[in-house]
This record gives C-alpha cells, sequence and structure tokens, in this order.
C-alpha cells in the first residue's frame, strides 16, 4: 500500500487540454474521491496515474517513486473499469487468477489465492461460470477480485458502480467501502455522482475543466466550497446563490443586499464589486419577522422535509424547510440565513472571499 | 439491435424457405453439373440432350492424374494383364498410363499459394488493422484511403506492368511470388475488415491486460485475438477465395514450377480434343479445400458476416 503524489500533472490531446496542472497527494489507506461533471479531466488524471496515458508533464508518486512515464504494467496497481473489461474468452476463475499468472506464480498457488478472493466476495459457486451471463452484481465482484488479488500498491476505480441499477449501487457502494476498510488499500475512485463521493470518501477532489477546484474532507468541502462551481456542484439542491452589486470590507460583519442588513462570518479578505452571497438550503428559515423577503413560487414535498422556492430581488432561492410547517404558494414571506454558515464568493472570478468560518479549509486545500 | 414485433406466421415461413430452397437449387445446378460430369463417360458427357441418369466411371479421374499413351494391340499383349482398376479403365480405351499426370503439383502449388498469401494477409492484414484502430496513426485517413483505393479498379488492369517487375526481379512463375501478389491484392480488403471487427472490441480488455502486467504484444496476443478470431476467421475466407479462384494472374504470371490448378484444369487435353470429364474432375477436386475450409469456420463465418448488425 502506498502514498500517492501527483504534482502539477498536465495532459494535452492535441490542441485540447485535459488537465492543467493539478496537485494533490493521497495518503496510504485513503478512500480517495476524484469528482467532477463529465468532460473536467478526472478520468484523465485517474489513466495517467495507472498508466493508460502518459503525462504531457509533470510528476507522479507512487509510494515514493516517480512513474510517470513507466507503462501500467510496471507500476503494481489494480484498474476497475466502468464497464468492468472482465476478459470474455475466460471464466470468472480464470479471469481473477489472470494477473497472477502474468507474474508467473504456480498453479497452485494461483488456485488457492483465487479461492481465498471468491471466498471474500462470495462468489464461490460462480467460479467455473463463463462471464458473459453474469449479472451487474457478479461482474463488479469478479473485477473487484480481479483487482485485490495481486494486493497491489494501490486500487483505481474509474466510475466502476455507473453501469449498476440505481437500487443495486447503494448495496455496491457499502460493499466496496467495506472491502476498503477491511484491505485498507489506497483507493482512486472516480465519480461523477456528488452523493457516491460525499457517502464513500475520505477525501474528496472536484475538477472542473482540468483544474482541480477543491480539496478536502467530504464536510469541509460541502461546507465550505472554495468556488461557486463547487458550491454549485455539491449538494441537492445545492446552495443559493443571491448576487448583488457592492462591497465587503475586511473584518465586516453584515452585508447589504437592497435594504436588508444580513449578518455573515467575520470576513478576513474585502472585495467590492459584483459578489455573490451563497446560502445552502437547509440554513433558511422561513421567518415572518426577518427584513429579507421574498414570494413563495413553488413547493416540493419530499416525506420529512420540503423545499420551498422563493422568488427575491436578488434572484430564486430554494430552502429545505420541515414538511410540517405550512406553506402557501404565492405567500410574501420573511427570509432567515444562519448567519454561521454563509459564503461571499467574488462573482467574477467564483473564487470564494476568506471569512472567519472557512478560512481553515481554504488555506490547506 | 432490432426487434421483430410479431412471429411471421407458417404461411410466410413456407414462402420464404420455399424461395430460398429454389434459389440454391438454381444456384447449385452448375456445381452438380460438374460433379455429374466428372463421373460421366466422354461420349455421356457431351451427349445431347444431356444425359441425367447414366453408368458412373471413374474414368475422368483416372485421365485427371495421369498420363497415357495410345498402345497397339501388340504393345497391349506384351505389356500383360492389367495390374491395377485404373489400368483397367486405360487399357479399355486403348491406351497404357506412361505416368502421373500434373494436375498433383498445380493442386499443392495453389495449395502453397492460396494458404500461403492467406497467411501472409492475415499477419501483415491484423497487425496493420490493429495499429490503425488502436493507435494515433499519422494521416491515418489518407493511409486508409489509399489503401482502399488498391481496390478501386480491377488488379488485372495492372497485369503489364506487374509482368515487366517480376520479370525483372525474377519473380516471374515462382510461388513467392504469386504469394506476394495476392497478399498485396487482398491486404486492403483484410485491413479494412479487420479494422471494423478490431474497432469493436473496447480498450479496456487490453488496458486492463496491461495493468494485469502484460505488455502491449501479450495483450493484443492474449486478449485482441481471441475476441477477433471471428473477424479473422473470416476474413481469411474472403482471401482464401480470392487467391484459391484467381485464375488472369496465374496464366499471366505462372507457366511451369509455380503453375496453380485453375490455369492448369482448362488444359487437360484428353485424346480426342478436350476431356471433359477429366476437366470436370478436376473441378471437383479443387472445389474441395476451400468448402472444407469454409465448412470448418463457419461458425465464425456467419457471426463475421453479419458483423455490425449483432454485436453490442
Amino acid at each position: 500500500m502506498a502514498q500517492i503524489r501527483i504534482e502539477n500533472l498536465r495532459k494535452d490531446f492535441g490542441a485540447f487540454n485535459a488537465v492543467k496542472s493539478s496537485t494533490f497527494t493521497i495518503e496510504d489507506g485513503e478512500f480517495f474521491m476524484l469528482l467532477g461533471p463529465s468532460g473536467c479531466g478526472k478520468t484523465t488524471t485517474l489513466r495517467m496515474m495507472a498508466g493508460l496515458e502518459l503525462p504531457t508533464s509533470g510528476l507522479i508518486y507512487i509510494d515514493g517513486e516517480e512513474v510517470g512515464q513507466k507503462p501500467a504494467s510496471q507500476r503494481d496497481i489494480a484498474f476497475v473499469f466502468q464497464m468492468f473489461a472482465l476478459y470474455p474468452h475466460l471464466n470468472v476463475g480464470k479471469n481473477i487468477a489472470y494477473p497472477l499468472i502474468s507474474q508467473g506464480m504456480p498453479r497452485r498457488e494461483v488456485k488457492q489465492k483465487v479461492g481465498e478472493i471468491a471466498e471474500i466476495l462470495g462468489i464461490t459457486d460462480i467460479l467455473n461460470r463463463p462471464v458473459g451471463g453474469l449479472s451487474g452484481g457478479d461482474r463488479q465482484r469478479v473485477a473487484l477480485g480481479r483487482a485485490i488479488v495481486r494486493d497491489p500498491k494501490a486500487f483505481f476505480m474509474d466510475e466502476p458502480l455507473g453501469a449498476l441499477d440505481a437500487e443495486f449501487r447503494e448495496h455496491m457502494a457499502e460493499e466496496l467501502r467495506a472491502l476498503h476498510d477491511r484491505m485498507n488499500a489506497t483507493t482512486v475512485y472516480v465519480t461523477h455522482d456528488q452523493l457516491e463521493a460525499m457517502q464513500m470518501g475520505d477525501k474528496i477532489v472536484v475538477m472542473n475543466h482540468g483544474v482541480v477546484e477543491q480539496f478536502g474532507v467530504p464536510q469541509d468541502i460541502y461546507d465550505w466550497p472554495a468556488t461557486k462551481f463547487v458550491a454549485e456542484f455539491i449538494g441537492s439542491p445545492p446552495m443559493n446563490f443571491l448576487d448583488f452589486h457592492g462591497m465587503v470590507g475586511t473584518g465586516e460583519t453584515r452585508v447589504s443586499l437592497g435594504d436588508a442588513a444580513l449578518d455573515i462570518p467575520a470576513q478576513r479578505e474585502g472585495r467590492s464589486g459584483e459578489l455573490t452571497f451563497g446560502v445552502k438550503p437547509e440554513h433558511i428559515r422561513l421567518a415572518d419577522n426577518a427584513t429579507y423577503r421574498g414570494r413563495i413560487a413553488a413547493t416540493e414535498y419530499l416525506g420529512t422535509t420540503q423545499i420551498v422556492t422563493v422568488e427575491t430581488a436578488h434572484g430564486s432561492l430554494k430552502a429545505r424547510v420541515a414538511a410540517s410547517q405550512r406553506v402557501t404558494v404565492g405567500d410574501h414571506t420573511g427570509l432567515h440565513f444562519d448567519a454561521r454558515t454563509i459564503t461571499i464568493f467574488d462573482a467574477t472570478t467564483g473564487r470564494a472571499l476568506r471569512s472567519e468560518a472557512n478560512e481553515g479549509v481554504l488555506t490547506h486545500g | 439491435m432490432s426487434f421483430s414485433v410479431t412471429e411471421p406466421n407458417p404461411a410466410t415461413k413456407w414462402l420464404a424457405g420455399l424461395l430460398v430452397v429454389g434459389y440454391a437449387v438454381i444456384t447449385l445446378i452448375p456445381l452438380l453439373w460438374i460433379i455429374a460430369t466428372g463421373f460421366k463417360s466422354p461420349t455421356d458427357s457431351i451427349a445431347y440432350p444431356p444425359v441425367v441418369l447414366f453408368e458412373p466411371t471413374l474414368e475422368g479421374y483416372v485421365n485427371l492424374f495421369t498420363d497415357r499413351t495410345r498402345a497397339t494391340e501388340q504393345m497391349l499383349a506384351e505389356a500383360g494383364p492389367p495390374q491395377t482398376w485404373y489400368d483397367e479403365i486405360a487399357r479399355a480405351r486403348g491406351t497404357v498410363i506412361s505416368g502421373p499426370s500434373r494436375y498433383g503439383e498445380r493442386f499443392l502449388n495453389s495449395v502453397i499459394i492460396g494458404f500461403g498469401s492467406t497467411a501472409l494477409c492475415m499477419i501483415l492484414g491484423t497487425a496493420a488493422a490493429y495499429a490503425f484502430s488502436r493507435f494515433r496513426v499519422p494521416l491515418k485517413d489518407d493511409l486508409l484511403f489509399f489503401i482502399l483505393s488498391t481496390r478501386m479498379m480491377p488488379p488485372i488492369a495492372v497485369a503489364i506492368p506487374i509482368f515487366l517487375m517480376f520479370r525483372n526481379l525474377g519473380l516471374n512463375d515462382t510461388h513467392i511470388g504469386m504469394i506476394l501478389l495476392y497478399t498485396a491484392v487482398n491486404l486492403s480488403l483484410s485491413v479494412w475488415l479487420l479494422k471494423g471487427f478490431i474497432d469493436e472490441i473496447p480498450v479496456e480488455y487490453e488496458e486492463a491486460a496491461l495493468i494485469d502486467g502484460y505488455t502491449r504484444f501479450q495483450a493484443f496476443y492474449k486478449v485482441v485475438l481471441p475476441q477477433a478470431a471471428t473477424g479473422i476467421a473470416s476474413t481469411a475466407i474472403f482471401c482464401l477465395i480470392f487467391a484459391w479462384n484467381e485464375y488472369a494472374f496465374a496464366v499471366l504470371l505462372t507457366s511451369g514450377t509455380a503453375q496453380t490448378a485453375p490455369p492448369f484444369i482448362p488444359n487437360i487435353i484428353g485424346v480426342n480434343g478436350k476431356d471433359w470429364p477429366a476437366v470436370a474432375a478436376g473441378a471437383t477436386i479443387f472445389l474441395v479445400p476451400v468448402m472444407v475450409f469454409t465448412v470448418l469456420l463457419r461458425k465464425h463465418l456467419l457471426r463475421g458476416i453479419t458483423f455490425g448488425a449483432v454485436r453490442k
């Protein structure tokens, strides 16, 4: 098992720049998520770590050794593909045994090892079956078996749950996480599903347009997005943005949106011009005595909570409130924002301004 | 992917079956005719109206494989009684067998040149198709078009330059010359067909093999080749059929040592002009290898010919 570090990693495909100078470190034994929309460079980054693409420039360290230009076969890593890529001409047992055969392991040992792995994954009864007729979950297990059979330095997974039914995905996600905890292996996992990333990851890198937007533990990324992109990508519904023209000074604890003065965490960074006031749906209360007001445009009932859409002078926002609260579409309501959770963004660059609350998160990321 | 909405009704099925059988019979008549003629006597073979029921004889086959000389009564008497069944057939026509004919050699030449060029074509074609399918080849589209363009005219159109080239290179009437020629002609077909098949094989299989510790070549050999077997088999059949049946170049470029069966068969001269049963026997035997090859690979062939329609 190993620490993985990438430094200034860059990949160009002709004129297209897929990954721009990424740098981050994945600690030994971490379950690490590469999160982002499609085309953001997360898969390319993973494939470069695995040796399936060679970086245009930059360094990749696995276990202290620089492997950037080494072929995949020499990196001692395992890869789980989205489509599983089980060898169709081999049966389940042989698929799992394939990496061992390449190492020239004696047949008896191979058999024993495959048996152990099958036991762990609960697929002993299908070892002699061809892979063609297997269910999605079993294919997934065989692909995992092929990955873990060799005790590689790291596991790389490219949206391994993407091909499964939604229902089954949940279950496999738990299984994967349990397997990781049992093996305690460094795992790098690519996904575009923020829930999956939150649910399984020890750490998350959020990428967009080939750039690392934010790096950190799921809780920090959720609470304190470093950019508007991250804020919009994470959470369902995501953070609300109220755009306004104005200024915040260093040390300021209030901003003015129209007539209303709203409390915010003490700013460590000032800015004037186009700004965005960011607030999560669950940090909004509908309170009649509040000064900031809007008109209720719609409501979605979700069982324990409901999502209320409110039109305000600075754009519409969604609030998550208790389902028991009575809400009438068309009514005007006051909105109370939890001051400790507010992030102010520079609307032109999309960057979050540092405040007392998010400072710790943004500086180490 | 296609979905059949309703099961065709029995009458439609019958009609379809009849049409297929009818078509098969029509296309098979010449073939049956040739096979039958091989077992006819020379008289039956040119009888008009043609005879359908006749007394079968192996005379055609004996004549195909032997050279015979006309013998006088005296010679026949001196030679003593016929030693074998084929001697007997020759004697009945007043001839004695003077030795084996050249058909065996020509047939062997066909086998060497046909299978040799097919094998070479498959090796080169698979390698080129793999490269075109997987790597960033500079000018890929232009190269592929260029390869295809070699088939835009009938190959025989370049017969004269090839003839001169072969003469200067000393390839005239050699096995290697014919193998190279047929490979060159077939290569465009095989590169294009095989590229289609290899494109259909997800690249993840090879990547998985690379990760599993195999080299690029091992991944190609152990993962891609078994997947491409269907495509290779059906392409090989097309190449073999072309090389096996090729007549024009064979007439032009071979005469003695490397002559294949197609130019030889029509030259089988009988005692009285063309010996049609012997010609028919030669053609019948000539059909066998391609038929065997096709039957052996038919499982792949069916899947291969309909490729694109069934996979994915």
